[in-house]
């Protein structure tokens, strides 16, 4: 990695890790995502995603690997190691979640507000000030109104500021949210699927909204939207199982193979004789075993549900033991190897393969 | 060491009433994600049943067995209980099912002021003492154990194994269960959800009779305030054991059983309770959601 | 309170055969609930054994009863109130088509006049017609005079509903003149008139105020912070017994150990808050619990300091600002100094305005703090406590501040609680204290200030006036205690109302900034936390 490249990397993820008691749901992931660039993370569902949001903006605290935010000011914070609440606040990174999170009862105005919560804070000192009406609170807080404004014109909703967020449709939640969080003067914003659900017109606002947002802040971003990661994004990582399997423009993405396999799948019956050809007979021994166990941390709430057994090697060259349905580009991989074939064509010439069918890991809901 | 164990069984007598009530609270609980703060006050009720069925007995025959009377003012006072908890869930918490959460609560709070004043206006305020119904006491190796002891820790034994046996292998344990997991789905598919709440209730509240019945039995003496304290205290319990695991109450009733017998012996009787709350404080700091609670995974 | 067992299958009966159906199975469940303990009476004999006292007459007038009700509630009034769609949404209140009913002018003279005319007769009613139509007479007077302020309530509404708090505070302030100057025409003397002013200053303007105190200092932490507090009078009993210790052994004046009281409650608050707030729901419920009954249990055992359950007595009262005081045998009586005579309303009227500026405080307190980042944030923890994280906000720090707060209020009604009373023992501070109050913030629209005020007047209003029901022993015999049945029709209500209006009495929410216009939030869109 050179040194040009590092200045200008806003947000850098090294060999990062993030085991569930035995499930590995991040292994080794490493990336960087630029600075002013809009960078997708894709994969199949249950790849990991939403986990590596949640490593980066502090709710979880992964088992291994750095990860580093570099501030415009020339600051730089290791995440991992920053309390949850202080992400936001001192290294400028904000979220929006896969499943809405806004303060329903409160109006719109109120939850933009709500996230200037630290600068109002610092202007009212700590409360007590403001209590008494002394010092700059009420010009602070009509600057916090004028932002709020600013951002509720640009998301297209300033007509409902005084309506309850509950009230809004979908669609207009989603750029609510993305609204209230840049609110809080991110560098960096992370979006968890913010096109998820949107109609085709929707979709296209959202668009123009992000693309308005990257000439200022930089924005990670989970899509299953292909329409829109596309479009917008400036470089794609594409994670499977915990794994980044390709890294690059949106082109080199697209026509990589390995993206290709872990989307559409290949035929099991192919895989078989394929790894037969290796002998590698862990791996068919694993693919016998009944239905995929697809417990994550979160719904393993049952006393039914047995232990979490599927793990996932990492470590390059290592023996790939997973369960079946699971890493289609490590099949890819072993098949290359075994038996040199045209990948592409044999990948695309059979859509109907089987996806990846285990369900979302890593504390999604 | 012989005024240990004599300790050891007091609190295991305590523990099992509290352990009984603790169950009822655990299973509401589990069912409908509310504390039913009336079910102290249904305790009581239960205790008030078997009072006034004890003293049917004595005025109607000259001499009854003391089993056969206890059984009867156990039966009757589980009907009657079951009946006023049944009536309860009916009338102050099916309305808001589903409603704001505090709202319950507030009902419920409602109702056990109401129960208890209920019993302080129909029958006095005064505590209401009965002559001993079991004094036999055995000496076992210097350790005094009495006959009501005995009592209180075989019947609690025996009705657990049976509600373990109606939670665990009965078709209606089988619905109580799913609708704790998820009462809609248990509605998709077919479980009448208003009556496996309901039976719940009815459940609850006979064990709840039981442990009243056996609570007058050891004491002697009931006043229509005694429902809150003991209340309290298998709450505690059962949150103690982590709410909604029925292995928790049953655990949680015996520790804070032994947790005051202990205290009382060893340290000082006015603050027993004290001993118990803070136990309770501290093991929720460091076990969030009890012993054998579910940990609660936050979803992000 | 209705429950229609089975409504779906009845579609074809009519209300009648139904509720005569309905009345059958609520007479035989009544009669199940009821025969033990109503049919029955455990009583104690001379020689103090139990015996078993029979009232089957009475049981079965309960059972009537009850069949009765249910009949006429399922025939007439559940299709009444169908038709009428009761509960107005937007007032809770009952809506215009029925009240314009009940409120007619005629009805209004005739109440007015009919309570005139007993006013003026009332000192002579005993005489004419006997002490037990007296007492009628007396309890018809009242429902006249409450009859006609709510046709004049209900006449100017519009007015009312548009200026409710500066009204309210008005109402507030000139209260007690107000009560000083009628009794003084009814008594004929100022003396009287403060003299017969103590039981509504005090009894009930205290009392309540007391409460509205409380709920509204409760309802920054349960209302704004969603956290649910079941201690809270915890620091209500810390805030007492710092006055009360601190000001009889140390003479440290009222005016000192307020602020004092408060400071230690709330530190209090903090004390409990750090270890407990990353509980979340029913086990922070329960651990405020057993807090409160961890204070209750060493203000009862630990003696020496506390004098236990005997409790402190002899507090001292409050100074009027250190300038006078309220002690008649002192050389700066009030009295004394102002050259009037000597009588005890004084201190009463001047407690009232004292709880009246402190329940003042709170309210503009809060108001003003809902407006600031921090409020805004207790308020965002109620919706979304994952959702504030992500912004930036400290929930620990935020939690505590609303703990301390809430702590704070409840310390400085405390203190002021042991000033009024000049005692204070364990017996004030149980779990069925903290109930109630938390009652009162649910009753009354969790968050909203009015709602809380209104359903501390109606609630504890409520029971107090159920002290004035003596005249029922004309119709109950000697032995009936109509007090006794106030803490059941207590629980009763709570029960009723909250049926009636889960979401208590202001279910809307106040925004606390606007772009355009102000717009009450809906309740059915804020939501009550989990914490």
């Amino acid at each position: 990695m050179s040194a040009n490249s590092m200045k200008d990397a806003i947000l850098q993820v090294e060999h990062l890790s993030m085991k569930f008691g035995g499930l590995v749901a991040i292994g080794d992931l490493s990336f960087q995502a630029k600075r002013g660039e809009i960078t997708a993370l894709i994969g199949p569902n249950g790849a990991g995603k939403t986990t590596v949001f949640n490593c980066i903006t502090g709710f979880y605290k992964p088992s291994e690997g750095m990860i580093t935010l570099n501030g415009a000011d020339g600051s730089s914070f290791l995440l991992e190691r920053l309390p949850n609440h202080e992400i936001p606040a001192r290294a400028k990174v904000a979220r929006t979640f896969q499943n809405i999170r806004l303060f329903s009862g409160m109006t719109l105005l109120e939850n933009l507000l709500v996230a200037q919560h630290n600068k109002l804070m610092k202007a009212s000192g700590y409360t007590i000030l403001g209590l008494f009406g002394i010092g700059g609170y009420r010009r602070a807080s009509a600057e916090s109104v004028e932002l709020a404004k600013h951002w509720l014109e640009k998301a297209d909703l300033v007509d409902r500021a005084d309506d309850p967020a509950g009230d809004l449709p979908y669609g207009a939640q989603r750029r609510l949210e993305i609204a209230r969080a840049m609110c809080t003067g991110p560098e960096l914003l992370c979006l968890d699927e913010p096109a998820a659900g949107l109609n085709p017109k929707e979709s296209a606002a959202l668009n123009s909204l992000l693309m308005d947002i990257k000439s200022s802040t930089s924005i990670l971003l989970i899509e299953h939207d292909m329409s829109v990661v596309m479009q917008i994004s400036d470089h794609v990582v594409v994670l499977e199982y915990g794994r980044k399997i390709s890294d690059g423009s949106p082109q080199s993405v697209r026509t990589d193979p390995r993206v290709i396999a872990a989307y559409l799948g290949v035929d099991d019956e192919e895989v078989e004789t394929v790894l037969t050809e290796v002998g590698d007979e862990d791996v068919i021994e694993q693919l016998d075993i009944g239905p995929d166990s697809a417990h994550g941390p979160g719904t393993s709430s049952s006393y039914l549900a047995g232990p979490v057994s599927d793990t996932i090697g990492h470590s390059e060259g290592e023996r790939v033991t997973v369960s079946k349905g699971a890493s289609k580009a490590a099949q890819f991989d072993a098949r290359v190897s075994a038996a040199p074939r045209k990948p592409t064509e044999r990948a695309t010439a059979k859509p109907a393969g089987k996806s990846p069918t285990s369900k979302p890991r890593g504390g999604r809901k | 060491m012989q005024y240990f164990v004599q300790q050891l069984i007091n609190g295991l007598t305590l523990g099992s009433i509290y352990g009984l009530i603790a169950i009822g609270y655990t299973m509401v609980y589990g069912i409908i994600g509310m504390i039913n703060f009336a079910h102290g006050d249904i305790f009581m009720v239960g205790a008030f049943a078997a009072l006034v069925v004890f003293l049917i007995l004595g005025s109607l025959f000259y001499s009854v067995p003391v089993v056969l009377a206890l059984l009867i003012m156990m039966i009757v006072a589980m009907l009657l209980t079951s009946l006023y908890n049944w009536t309860i869930e009916k009338v102050a918490y099916r309305p808001l099912r589903g409603s704001f959460r505090l709202a319950p609560l507030i009902t419920a709070i409602g109702m056990s002021i109401a129960l208890s004043n209920f019993i302080q206006v129909t029958q006095g305020p005064r505590n209401k003492p009965i002559p001993p119904m079991v004094s036999k006491v055995y000496d076992i190796y210097g350790i005094s154990v009495s006959l009501k002891q005995i009592i209180i820790v075989i019947v609690t034994a025996l009705l657990l194994a049976l509600f373990w046996y109606l939670v665990n292998r009965t078709s209606l344990g089988r619905a109580q269960r799913a609708c704790e997991q998820d009462r809609k789905m248990a509605a998709l598919l077919g479980v009448d959800v208003d009556r496996t709440i309901s039976i719940t209730f009815i459940m609850g509240a006979a064990l709840a009779a039981v442990a009243g019945t056996l609570f007058l039995m050891y004491y002697g003496v009931i006043a229509f305030s005694d429902g809150f304290v003991p209340g309290v205290k298998a709450f505690t319990a059962a949150v103690l054991g982590g709410i909604g695991s029925l292995p928790g109450a049953v655990l949680g009733g015996l520790l804070i059983g032994f947790i005051e017998s202990m205290w009382s012996a060893y340290f000082s009787i006015d603050y027993k309770d004290v001993a118990a709350f803070s136990i309770l404080a501290i093991v929720l700091i460091f076990l969030p959601s009890g012993i054998l609670g579910r940990p609660e995974v936050e979803k992000v | 309170m209705a429950v229609s067992v089975s409504s779906e299958r009845d579609t074809v009966a009519s209300p009648v055969q139904r509720a005569f159906r309905e009345a059958l199975y609520a007479g035989a469940i009544s009669l199940g609930l009821f025969i033990l303990f109503i049919g029955l009476k455990t009583d104690q004999n001379i020689s103090n054994q139990l015996i078993l006292a029979q009232r089957w007459g009475l049981l079965i007038t309960v059972v009537v009863l009850t069949m009765l009700g249910r009949f006429f509630y399922i025939a007439y009034g559940q299709p009444f109130m169908a038709n009428q769609k009761i509960a107005d949404v937007a007032t809770g209140l009952l809506p215009a088509s029925v009240a314009s009913r009940f409120f007619q002018l005629p009805a209004f003279i005739v109440a007015v006049v009919l309570a005139v005319i007993l006013v003026a007769f009332s000192s002579a009613l005993p005489a004419l017609v006997g002490p037990d139509l007296a007492g009628y007479l007396q309890f018809l007077r009242a429902l006249a005079v409450i009859y006609a302020l709510a046709c004049v309530i209900f006449y100017f509404r519009a007015f009312i509903h548009a200026n409710f708090t500066k009204l309210g505070i008005a109402a507030l302030v000139l209260y007690p003149i107000l009560v000083v100057v009628v009794l003084s025409v009814y008594a004929w003397s100022i003396m009287g008139g403060l003299q017969g002013s103590l039981k509504w200053v005090d009894n009930y303007g205290i009392q309540i105020l007391i409460y509205v105190m409380l709920a509204w200092g409760l309802n920054i932490v349960v209302g704004l912070a969603g956290l649910l507090d079941l201690g809270y009078v915890a620091f209500y009993a810390v805030g007492a017994y710092a006055y009360a210790l601190l000001g009889s052994h140390y003479g440290l004046s009222f005016w000192i150990l307020l602020p004092a009281a408060g400071a230690m409650a709330a530190f209090w608050g903090v004390l409990l808050g750090f270890p407990v707030l990353r509980l979340r729901g029913d086990y922070l419920a329960i651990v405020t619990l057993a807090f409160g009954e961890i204070i209750r249990l060493v203000l009862i055992n630990w003696r020496d300091v506390t004098n236990g359950s005997a409790g402190v007595s002899g507090i001292p009262k409050v100074t009027f600002f250190g300038l006078m005081t309220f002690n008649s045998s002192d050389p700066n009586y009030i009295g004394k100094v102002l050259d009037i005579a000597q009588s005890s309303a004084y201190y009463k009227i001047f407690l009232y305005y004292l709880i009246l500026a402190l329940a003042l405080l709170t309210a503009f307190v809060t108001t003003r703090l809902r407006r600031m980042p921090v409020g805004r944030a207790w308020e965002a923890l109620r919706e979304d406590e994952i959702a504030c994280r992500s912004l930036g906000i400290n929930t620990t720090t935020t939690k505590l501040t609303a703990f301390a707060t809430g702590a704070m209020f409840g310390g400085f009604a405390g203190a002021f609680f042991a000033a009024r009373q000049g005692f204070v023992s364990p017996e004030s501070f149980v779990f069925l204290e903290s109930a109630i109050i938390l009652a009162i913030v649910v009753l009354g629209g969790m968050g909203s200030l009015v709602g809380i005020a209104v359903a501390a007047l109606v609630m504890i209003g409520g029971t107090e006036a159920l002290r004035e029901l003596d005249f029922l022993k004309s119709i109950f015999g000697k032995d009936f205690t109509p007090e006794l049945y106030r803490m059941l029709l207590f629980g009763m209500a709570m029960v009723i109302v909250m049926l009636w209006k889960p979401r208590g009495f202001v279910g809307s929410r106040e925004p606390t900034a606007f772009l355009r216009e102000r717009k009450a939030v809906s309740s059915s869109f804020t939501k009550e936390g989990h914490g």
